[in-house]
Order: structure tokens, then sequence, then C-alpha cells
């Protein structure tokens, strides 16, 4: 039986920008931040909160990256766990309402 | 019993503030703290200020809040409410010029943020018509660069820098926030040409800084104090705004006057870094 799905969203509570071609964002609550490489970049772009995160790694990072899926999939979830602690990205079981950052 | 108000215009940065009081030494006191910035031009804001003679001095952080349309500015020494709208605040404090000062800093940090500019601790002097900014951490050499100074060299802040948005990129301005020089800059303006973050080290030296860095190094030591989602969000737009058009270095030197000359020699090959929300 398949795990469930996670789906993940950007916060409503953040600030991102492009500069340079790295991706900076900004909890604008406590003013913290977190550059993000660009397989980050990737899945901090696709989450939507209604694409489940297995296929966000299958379509957007291992896709363009020379990556194993697992560890890609592995990796993913840890980095998702990160940025949802400092709270950049919301995660649910369940789709969630899409929040546009700022 | 009638009290009659008066008035000084302090107009720093381009932004004519009146500053009304009843009390007549406190305008004597205004009026030499803030000489070389009384102004003449039309005030855009007011602040009133009303003496207390119970509150002590302190050294506590300052809070900034927002209680609908009005900020709200509290600290030991002084309770303030400003509000944007109707451009006009009031001040209780005592006749404690580092309470002016603040309150005036906070004020001008609100303005600044809504329109794309910001205060910044950093020195800043104008050198052949370019003004430059020297930030960081204290102890970082802000004070030691404008001693060094060689003439022909126009002392902006050596504490407070005062950044605006201009049609070609940014301008600083100077204030009259001093920090250990104890002296007020000139009240002049250029436009931005780069902006250090100072280390000292053995030599004197020009260094490279990515973009990211150079972000999360001037937001650092950008003052603001609000606490205020929009606002903060405004800032981390404008600072990246800023990386964008301006020359970001770091700036390693040895405490002693040949560093003025790799600044004024400093001609960054800038084309603007590309940027998207």
């Amino acid at each position: 039986m398949p795990e469930n799905p996670i789906y993940i969203a950007r916060s409503s509570a953040i600030a991102a920008r492009a500069l340079a071609g790295e991706m900076m964002v900004m909890n604008s609550a406590d003013s913290t931040f977190f550059t993000l490489n660009a397989v980050a970049t990737a899945i901090f772009q696709a989450a939507d909160g209604h694409t489940p995160l297995r296929e966000i790694v299958r379509d957007r990072v291992c896709e363009q990256f020379d990556v194993d899926p697992e560890q890609a999939e592995a990796d993913a979830e840890q980095f998702v766990a990160e940025l949802s602690g400092h709270g950049i990205l919301l995660v649910s079981n369940q789709p969630l309402a899409s929040e546009k950052p700022r | 019993m009638v009290a009659l108000r008066k008035v000084a215009c302090v107009e720093i940065g381009g932004t004519p503030i009146a500053l009304a009081t009843s009390n007549e030494a406190f305008l004597d006191l205004l009026r030499q703290r803030y000489d070389g910035f009384l102004s003449a031009s039309r005030p855009e804001f007011e602040l009133e200020f009303d003496l207390e003679s119970a509150r002590p001095a302190s050294d506590d952080d300052v809070r900034v809040s927002r209680e609908g349309d009005e900020w709200l500015i509290k600290r030991g020494d002084f309770h303030a409410c400003w509000d944007p709208r109707s451009r006009r605040g009031n001040v209780r404090h005592t006749a404690n010029p580092y309470s002016l000062d603040s309150v005036l800093r906070i004020v001008h940090s609100l303005i600044l943020a809504e329109r794309g500019g910001f205060l910044l601790h950093a020195a800043s002097a104008i050198c052949d018509g370019r003004a430059f900014l020297f930030s960081g951490v204290s102890g970082a050499g802000k004070t030691t660069m404008t001693r060094l100074a060689p003439p022909g060299i126009t002392l902006l802040t050596d504490e407070i820098s005062y950044v605006r948005p201009s049609p070609d990129g940014y301008s600083a301005f100077g204030t009259p926030f001093s920090g250990e020089l104890a002296k007020a800059g000139e009240n002049c303006k250029a436009p931005v040409s780069a902006l250090f973050f100072l280390e000292q080290g053995p030599e004197n030296r020009v260094g490279e800084l990515s973009s990211t860095e150079a972000v999360r190094r001037l937001m650092r030591n950008i003052l603001f104090f609000a606490e205020d989602q929009g606002l903060v969000e405004k800032l981390f737009a404008t600072a990246c705004d800023f990386v964008a058009r301006v020359p970001i270095r770091r700036l390693t030197f040895y405490p002693d006057a040949r560093v003025w000359d790799l600044v004024r020699e400093f001609e960054p090959n800038f084309q603007g870094v590309p940027q998207h929300a």
C-alpha cells in the first residue's frame, strides 16, 4: 500500500526573490533568510499545495537533474521538513489551499 | 493657560519634518543639535514634543508596533505615536538629545521604508562627486574610515547613512546622526557609487561578495525596528533592488590613509545584477 502523499505549499508569510540566478527566501515574521540551490528552487517553485511531493521530485527534479530517484525523494523530504520548521513551507497529507507569497 | 507652540523644521534626506514644542529651552536644544539641517522648506510631516520630567534615561530596546493606522514607538525614556496618513505624530519624552535622535531615526526609517529607501549602519562620504558607503558591525572601522579621510572628502556621516532611490540608482544624504566621531555630517547628497562592507586586515584590498551574501549583510545592517510583515517585505525588495543596481564589495583595510586611494580609484566593471520576484 502506497504511503500517504505529502503536499507542500508556500507560506504567505514569506518573500522570495531570485537574484543573479539564486533564489533567496525570507520569513518576514522573523527576517530569517535562506538561499536555495537549483534543486531546492525547483521544489520550492512547484509547491502549489496540490501536487504531491513525489510527483514534484519525479517531474521537476529527476527530469532536470542527474540524481538517484530514491535519494532525491529522501533529500526532498528532509528539505521540506527543514523549511516547514522555519515557516517557509506548509506541509500536509491533504491538498492545501495555495498561498501566494508576496 | 495658552502655551505658544514653536517650530523648527529639520530636513534630513530631503524630507523636511516640523518639530514643534512649547518649551523654549528645548527648541534651543533642537536648533543646536540639528544646526546645518534646519530648513525653510515646507514641512512634509510634523512631530509635536511634550516634555516630561519623570522618565528615566533608558537602555531598553525600542518597540515599534502598529495599532490601527498609527505606529506606537516605545522605549523607557520616550513614548511616541506616529500616523503616516495624517503625517503627524506626538512624542512624550525627557529633554534628552538621545531620545530625540532615536525618535527621528525611527520616524525616518518608517518613511523611507515606504519610499524604497533605508537607513544603514554605515559611514558615508563623497569623493570626487561620488558617494561611498562603509558598513559593518560595531568595531569594523566605520569611524576609523572617516578619521582617515584625506582633505577633499565630504563626510556624510560616521554612523547612520541615509539612502534613497533616485532615477539612476540610489543617493546618499548627509545626516546629523553621528557615532564616535561626535560630529554631524554635511547636509548634501551624491549618487551612491559603491557600498563596502568593512573588515580590518593586514592589507588594503577590495574583494567580491556574492549577491545573496550582499543582501544578507545589507539586511543585517539596515536600521529597522517595526514589527510589521508588510514593511519587512518591502525592505527585502528594496535590499534586493539595491544589490542589483549598486556595486557591493568587501573592503579589507589596514588602518592607514592609503585605503582611500583604493576607494578613489574604485571603478567597478558592473552591469547590474538580474533579478525577479
